[in-house]
């Protein structure tokens, strides 16, 4: 019985594909479950803080009251971050996408990639070495001049290293993020749009605020809550800048203390319940941030059809 | 818009009604136009009075600049709003508020990139890059400090603690986001598994790098007991924060492959899977190359993972499975942090800077690597 040639070597190759596609199938799962495990793995090493005598964990007052002020801390240092950012980071993409000549768009767009491709932790150093001292004076005058305001009370720390400090070391950090997502954006404005706009007379800030920003507003907002989410999680740069202490209202006075760099410098010499209670701190962040990040992708999604941020 | 119209009106209707002489009528559209040397000349105005405002207060660069920026953008917005008119006057506004927001962007990036150069240049030297930390006690500093001798310790432990914990990662990260790239592309077809494990690496995307180090914490501490601290757990870490990166672009660049490659492959009766390995990935390879490379340049300068994986060395340790290591990030924290001398932090503060150099050339190297891999070996487009 003579079987036909092309189906003998019909089956020559197939485990080659099964293999190849499983493989692939794999990894894809793999990732899964890694973030899966991640959220276990955090939850059943934090266990132990949710079950703790109260008055062991740091604070004596339970794992509510330890992780409340350092969640708002970490939120002030994030919207300082985002309240700098992100008007200039708008106005730089503009900058990129309208305003600078056409043949230097390109490079300066890779010039402000460069601030995003720098380590964390040389911010973090040149926030501590060079900037904090470079604003000891601007936060005396702000502490004589506007110190009636809460968020200004003196006396300005002597060292620079506030929660101030660290948020404009942050904002540079997310600068990138909002730029480089705001730029992709612009650039897709239909240029009917545009050209309509400067036809019927309208300069080029009424030709942005008119046809641009209107179409361009999903994109910046969702640019702005990845913006947040960095912030939010960004630890070198506070841990090296900030000099840290309780929840204070003042921005110039060293104090507040964010999640990031609490872990960061406390976890070298830490060891059961204080290990558990930083991993839960940890898990804390992580749901923060996942929060925030769905939240962005969510605007993305909802308007995908339009944008680029994708 | 109004303004401006209303304030025409009236010269329109009486150009209609008595039309001048041809030879001394202005354009009405031209009108209210400022000449071409009113931006140089405003600026030079307000750089004149922007130096005579700074020396008032103690002269610096940085005050002249600022002084100067605010009268120019004020002067400017004034004036174009006298001459042309409010619409125009708010366009100035805008544009010089655009062009100062670049300015102000490019001085931190400027600044960092000088500070570390400045700063790192003296400590880089075939001491500092050929010897470890190893016996570099307090008193050796001050010992070097009275003595004004050279600073002696180096960083050549954590750049090997660097490469290190960052190849293994990438021997992880590599092959899985590359195979779930080819899942998501080739084989998932939009599916619910594609569309879910889509989604989840957006959301790994954001995950806080710190996060990442207390899971590959978490995940050995359950393997190994509680104080599992090495070069693994590191690389492991690292990798959570790699594996998106590189399943993005590596998907961009399997998505741009052209359709017809595939078919023309398949027509010839070629396997699915050699098809991608022969054809769909050496098209694609320099863009996955470039993607690879920058995912390696943004988890090198990672601290916070490392800080809480591989802990603090001294000496130079180059098994990634046991004992603490160092890197260069985790390096320069330390020495900033906690200098080695408590009394004479110059020495810590040096080496410091010196890691952030080399640090920053590697993650600049990679970076312009990466660009050069993606403009070179391009896959050459259908003309």
């Amino acid at each position: 019985m003579t079987t036909n040639a092309l189906r003998r070597n019909g089956s020559k190759g197939q485990a080659g594909d099964k293999v190849f596609s499983g493989a692939a199938l794999g990894a894809g799962i793999l990732i899964l479950a890694t973030l899966l495990a991640v959220a276990i793995f955090l939850f059943i090493q934090a266990l132990p803080t949710f079950t703790a005598d109260p008055t062991l964990i740091t604070g004596g007052e339970g794992f509510a009251s330890y992780i409340f002020p350092i969640v708002i801390g970490t939120v002030i240092a994030a919207a300082i971050a985002l309240l700098i950012a992100t008007p200039v980071g708008i106005a730089v993409a503009l900058f990129i996408s309208h305003y600078a000549p056409r043949r230097l768009a390109a490079g300066l767009g890779y010039v402000i990639d460069l601030l995003a491709a720098i380590p964390s932790v040389i911010y973090g150093a040149w926030g501590y070495l060079v900037l904090a001292p470079a604003l000891v004076p601007t936060f005396q005058w702000l502490a004589a001049n506007l110190g009636f305001i809460p968020i200004f009370a003196g006396p300005a720390s002597q060292t620079g290293k506030t929660i101030l400090t660290a948020g404009i070391v942050l904002a540079v950090m997310v600068l990138p993020i909002i730029t480089s997502l705001s730029r992709e954006i612009f650039l897709q404005t239909p240029k009917l749009h545009e050209e309509a706009a400067l036809a019927l007379g309208a300069t080029r800030w009424e030709m942005i605020t008119m046809s641009v920003l209107p179409f361009a507003r999903p994109g910046i907002v969702s640019a702005v809550m990845l913006g947040l989410g960095r912030a939010l999680g960004e630890t070198m740069a506070v841990a090296l800048v900030l000099s840290t202490g309780g929840l204070i209202p003042s921005l110039i006075k060293s104090g507040n203390q964010t999640i990031a760099a609490e872990i960061a410098l406390n976890f070298p010499e830490a060891f059961g319940l204080r290990l558990a209670e930083l991993i839960a701190a940890g898990l804390v962040l992580f749901v923060i941030t996942l929060v925030v990040n769905l939240i962005a992708r969510a605007i993305i999604a909802r308007h995908k059809e339009f944008s680029g941020a994708n | 818009m109004s303004a401006t119209t209303t304030r025409k009106t009236p010269n329109d209707s009486r150009n209609v009604q008595n039309p001048p002489p041809v030879a001394r009528k202005r354009n009405s559209l031209a009108k209210g136009h400022l000449p071409r040397w009113a931006v140089p000349g405003i600026a030079a105005a307000a750089l004149i009075l922007g130096a005579a405002a700074s020396t008032l207060g103690g002269f610096s660069v940085a005050t002249l600049a600022i002084y100067t920026a605010i009268i120019f953008v004020i002067a400017s917005t004034v004036i174009t709003t006298l001459v042309e008119g409010p619409r125009h006057g708010k366009n100035t506004l805008a544009t010089n508020l655009v062009y100062a927001a670049f300015l102000l962007a490019l001085i931190p990036l400027a600044s960092v990139l000088f500070t570390v150069l400045q700063k790192g240049m003296p400590g880089i030297n075939t001491h500092f890059l050929f010897h470890s930390m190893n016996g570099i006690t307090g008193a050796v500093d001050n010992a070097s400090v009275e003595n004004g001798a050279p600073v002696l310790g180096g960083a050549y432990h954590a750049v090997i603690g660097t490469l290190l914990i960052t190849l293994w990662s990438t021997v992880i990260s590599v092959p899985v986001g590359m195979l779930t790239a080819i899942y998501l592309v080739e084989y998932g077809k939009n599916g619910p598994l594609a569309r879910a494990i889509t989604f989840f690496v957006d959301v790994m995307t954001g995950i806080p790098s710190i996060v990442a180090g207390l899971f590959a914490t978490a995940l050995f501490a359950v393997l190994l007991g509680p104080t599992a601290r090495m070069g693994i757990v590191a690389a492991v870490a690292l990798s959570v924060l790699m594996i998106p990166t590189v399943v993005r672009s590596t998907e961009e660049m399997l998505k741009i492959v052209p359709n017809e490659l595939r078919e023309a492959a398949y027509a010839l009766g070629v396997r699915k899977w050699r098809t991608i390995a022969k054809v769909v990935i050496p098209t694609a390879i320099s863009g996955i190359a470039s993607g690879v490379t920058l995912a390696i340049a943004r988890v090198i300068g990672e601290t916070a993972p490392i800080l809480v994986t591989a802990g603090l060395a001294n000496n130079i340790n180059v098994n990634v499975f046991g004992n603490w290591m160092a890197t260069l990030p985790t390096f320069i924290y330390y020495q900033i942090l906690t200098p080695t001398s408590p009394t004479n932090v110059d020495p810590s503060i040096q080496r410091a800077w010196a890691a952030a150099l080399l640090l920053i050339v590697m993650v600049m190297v990679l970076n312009l690597g990466a660009r050069l891999v993606a403009g070179l070996f391009a896959p050459k487009k259908g003309r």
